[in-house]
């Protein structure tokens, strides 16, 4: 049996690997479960609460020198000179933006698991933590932005006058920026969205927001899910687009990041100077150089026209309890892919796409970065106009000829058939056409007891086996006893079950 | 005023009253009233008839028919009395399959005692007599013995895959081509050995028709054998010259072809492809395996899914009543409503093994009919729905026939319960549906798989909420 520890992040981060409920989780798969002291404080998990979930508390050397260790942010490096060889570290590492850290981890001797390196495929979702991460992040942003602005964001008629709503642009529509178009919206702000993928319309148009289209001759689709670098003459038509919308808008929010490089520059400079005073800039991507020019990670900058500039780059941290609870979660969903057997043992699995994925180091060699993996994150081969198969419609010429034949053929029928056939076919024939005009109004939800009513009612046959019971040949009057008996079971049974259905159904009110 | 003119009178009263029966049937608040015209028009049809026969000349015959049809009222009405009383409703397409089996053999017996006794008829119509003995035995056994097929493929007395024998379009030809040349030669000379040959070849007309028609096209062949068994019905009427039975048989007729209609248009197909194929020969599954990542879920979460959600609807099938979930199903929807979840429930028309089916084993375990509502009525709030539950349905929540024109199913109206915020879709395994189509739904990113009986699962979710 494993022994997991939590450890406490550095200074600055107030989130922690696991809270008391997913301990509990862990537990169950197996493992004994230490926290670091006054790990959780900071997200408002007491120790209290791990040890009633069944943790054991431990020093800080202690929680280190654990057989799998969890963090959210990566390991200094006085902490990775404390993992034992052999142990598992789990973090979010950025591998592509710190190779040394790798170094030192193989140095070390030891597996690391990034998670910010899962696959963007739906089984691997529920470890997704960039996602999970920037959805707080989203909302978060919105809120920073709200605090600083000095105005409502929904609009109002009161009687101190009219106040209009405010405007918001986000750039970048993926998880962070529906969160913030959703968070802005219900707050009842107008909001705009900008993203090069023109895919994302729809999403932004339900939760509220409205797209701004980059109309170039160009499409861009992404085939890893991330967006990629776009052409010059998409930059152009888009950098018109920002200037406009500076100059109206009250609030913007970017999110646009290109994994492995350096944030895009959307927001010029000038494009700042074009806001009103007062207004708010949130800079999500302020840690990967930002996107606004004049942003500075982690700082609020108030520009020269009264604008306010913010960079901070701990927006998740800054909801703990809640983006710890989806951290943890997130990575619980991977210890239980990497504890098949829920015996407390750790097995990685290079055959499976999401566990080669996020193993970055393993046993003291650096495994980064995995085979790629294509994700259809983009819709497979846009689907075609597609032609449903049709049936036929009988043109009303063919119909009307069909009808006219078949009116000859019953009128010939009728006009040759002796004595009391023409009567009895103008009966059947009025009698069919009564029923389907009856039948046609009959409920949906009716159709069974229709169908055993009509069942018993054609034991009306029973008629004629009545008048022919009392036939002076015995071999008549035998099959014709046991015909009445058949078709008194229908009578009987039919009218039966037909009330039993229908004192079943009873409406919503009615009882 | 003789007996006949009496009993005549009283035959127009019945005939009446059975249309204002089925009148009745045509909402939930006046269907009991619909029964009880029913059994009105019936009893008066019955006692007027008895009369009729009594109220001529007396003799031995008489007096042991009138045995006879005490004896046989008594004891039909013994069984058919028990029979209702503990039919489960799941069980109730056999039932009713049951029973359209009798009334065709009821009329392929009336047609027997027809030929066996002609009575004294005008030279001119003996021939047309002929004719209609062989008619009402020919509708009769095949009403007969397809009901006793489809009787034991809906109780899986045997299995429901469809037979398939070679040329057997060209099989079913060839019997309604000797049933012609047999009443010809019947109308010419009224020999027995042709009597019996028609009722043999008929039974095993009936038989091939709905063995080589599989499980899931079973409310197309139970209404239509419904249908078939009025029209029984009605040859015996033209047979005795009675036009209470004629009116009845039409009536029960074109009700059964009518459901047959409903029940065609919502699967997308002719009748006429129902009746001489199953999905299985019209289009082999195809090289293009929908394949993908399905996603699965457990009790817990769908519990927890549930009681955050504003509006749940859930779309039951066949595999529903296989599981007999409704009862938990009913209390789920219950508890939600308690807590003021909008719980509906959406139907597909041919949903189950017989129209209606599905709307009866709700009624059964006590869900309001108000939030039942039929596929037209649900397929549009789908979309603004938090969560739907697929319990034991497959084919018919596939958007294979909506969005991939090369699917056997394609075109047929289902419900789009893929538009939907969530779906949770119960199952026992990742199988194909009876079409034997697979379903790109379970691999959609908002489709989440909840394995196992459903009755076991909707009972999970039952305790964790």
């Amino acid at each position: 049996m494993s022994q997991i520890g939590v450890v406490t992040e550095q200074q600055g981060e107030s989130r922690v690997a696991a809270t008391p409920e997913t301990v509990k989780v862990i537990i169950s798969l197996g493992y004994d479960v230490v926290v670091e002291k006054g790990a959780g404080a900071k997200a408002a998990f007491p120790d209290s609460a791990y040890v009633d979930a069944g943790a054991k508390l431990a020093s800080t050397a202690d929680a280190w020198k654990s057989d799998l260790v969890l963090s959210v942010n990566a390991p200094t490096p006085a902490n990775i000179k404390r993992l034992k060889k052999g142990a598992i570290f789990v973090g979010v590492l950025s591998p592509a933006l710190k190779p040394q850290l790798l170094e030192q981890l193989a140095k070390q001797g030891v597996t690391a698991l990034a998670m910010d390196a899962v696959p963007r495929i739906s089984r691997a979702q529920s470890m997704d933590v960039l996602s999970s991460m920037a959805n707080i992040a989203g909302y978060r942003a919105v809120i920073e932005a709200a605090h600083e602005f000095g105005r409502f964001f929904t609009g109002q008629v009161t009687a101190a006058g009219k106040v209009s709503p405010a405007k918001v642009l986000v750039a970048g529509a993926g998880v962070a920026g529906l969160a913030a178009i959703g968070s802005a919206s219900s707050l009842g702000a107008i909001v705009r969205a900008t993203d090069p993928r023109p895919e994302v319309a729809d999403q932004v148009k339900s939760i509220g927001g409205e797209y701004l289209l980059v109309e170039v001759e160009e499409k861009m689709q992404s085939s890893d899910g991330y967006a990629k670098q776009t052409s010059e003459a998409y930059e152009r038509r888009a950098a018109e687009i920002y200037s406009q919308q500076a100059a109206d808008v009250d609030i913007i929010i970017t999110t646009a990041l290109i994994p492995g490089r350096p944030a895009p520059k959307l927001i010029t400079a000038k494009d700042v100077s074009l806001m009103k005073p007062g207004s708010v800039i949130v800079d999500m991507a302020a840690a990967q150089g930002g996107n606004v020019a004049g942003s500075v990670a982690g700082e609020r900058v108030v520009t020269k026209n009264g604008v306010i500039i913010l960079g901070y780059t701990d927006l998740p941290s800054r909801l703990p309890a809640q983006s710890s609870q989806l951290y943890g979660t997130n990575l619980v969903n991977l210890l239980k892919l990497l504890t098949p057997k829920k015996n407390g043992k750790t097995v990685i699995d290079f055959k499976d796409v999401v566990q080669r994925s996020v193993t970055v180091v393993k046993a003291g060699k650096i495994t980064w970065p995995p085979p790629l993996v294509q994700v259809s994150a983009a819709p497979v081969a846009k689907v075609e106009e597609v032609v449903m198969p049709q049936k036929k419609k009988i043109s009303t010429r063919t119909m009307g000829a069909l009808v006219a034949v078949g009116m000859a053929a019953l009128v010939g029928l009728v006009s040759i058939a002796p004595a009391p056939l023409p009567q009895h076919f103008l009966v059947l024939m009025l009698s069919v056409v009564i029923g389907f005009y009856v039948i046609g109004k009959v409920h949906h939800a009716l159709h069974t007891p229709l169908m055993s009513v009509t069942n018993a009612i054609s034991g009306i046959v029973v008629v004629a086996a009545i008048l022919q019971i009392t036939d002076k040949i015995l071999a008549v009057q035998i099959l014709a006893a046991f015909g009445v008996l058949l078709a008194s079971i229908n009578i009987f049974g039919g009218f039966a079950v037909t009330r039993r259905m229908l004192k079943m159904f009873t409406r919503g009110d009615q009882r | 005023m003789t007996a006949l003119a009496i009993a005549n009178a009283a035959y127009l009263a019945a005939a009446l009253l059975f249309i204002m029966s089925l009148a009745g049937l045509s909402k939930h608040e006046t269907g009991s009233t619909g029964v009880r015209y029913g059994i009105a028009g019936m009893t008066i049809a019955m006692v007027a008839t008895i009369w009729l026969t009594l109220s001529g000349e007396w003799n031995a015959s008489t007096s042991l028919g009138l045995i006879l049809l005490v004896i046989a009222l008594i004891a039909g009405a013994i069984i058919g009395l028990w029979r209702a009383k503990v039919v489960a409703m799941t069980g109730m397409p056999e039932l009713i399959a049951l029973f359209h089996s009798f009334v065709g053999l009821t009329a392929v017996l009336v047609g027997w005692n027809g030929a066996l006794h002609a009575g004294d008829l005008s030279p001119e119509l003996v021939g047309v007599h002929r004719a209609e003995v062989f008619i009402g035995v020919f509708i009769g056994a095949v009403t007969f013995t397809g009901s006793i097929v489809a009787y034991l493929k809906l109780s899986a007395k045997i299995s429901s895959k469809p037979l398939i024998l070679p040329g057997r379009n060209l099989l079913n030809l060839f019997a309604l081509a000797g049933f012609i040349a047999l009443t010809v030669a019947y109308v010419m000379t009224p020999d027995l050995i042709l009597l019996i040959a028609v009722t043999v070849l008929a039974l095993v007309l009936g038989w091939h028709l709905v063995a080589s028609i599989g499980g899931g096209d079973m409310p197309v062949v139970v209404s239509m054998l419904n249908s078939y068994s009025g029209w029984a019905a009605a040859a015996t009427g033209f047979l005795l010259g009675n036009d209470l039975l004629i009116v009845t048989g039409a009536l029960v007729g074109s009700s059964g072809a009518y459901l047959s209609y409903i029940m065609c248009k919502a699967m997308n197909r002719s009748f006429a492809a129902v009746i001489f194929g199953g999905y299985g020969i019209a289009a082999p599954t195809e090289g293009e395996e929908e394949t993908g990542e399905h996603t699965e879920t457990d009790a817990a979460s769908v519990a927890e899914l549930l009681s955050a959600a504003k509006t749940v609807v859930i779309t039951p099938g066949y595999g529903m009543a296989v599981a007999q979930a409704q009862y938990p199903v009913a209390e789920l929807a219950k508890r939600l409503r308690e807590k003021g979840v909008d719980v509906r429930f959406g139907i597909h028309p041919v949903a189950g093994r017989l129209p209606g089916h599905m709307n009866v084993l709700l009624a059964e375990a006590k869900v309001p009919y108000d939030i039942v509502l039929e596929m037209d009525e649900i397929n549009d709030d789908l979309a603004s729905t938090n969560v739907v539950l697929v319990i034991g349905a497959n084919d018919t929540v596939n958007p294979a026939a909506t969005e991939n024109p090369s699917s056997p199913i394609a075109g047929m109206p289902v419900l789009k319960v893929w538009e939907a915020e969530n779906v949770i879709v119960f199952k026992r395994s990742m199988a194909s549906g009876y079409a034997g189509v697979a379903n790109p739904l379970f691999y959609k990113p908002n489709a989440k798989m909840l394995f196992g009986d459903a009755k076991d699962r909707v009972n999970d979710i039952l305790k964790a909420i």
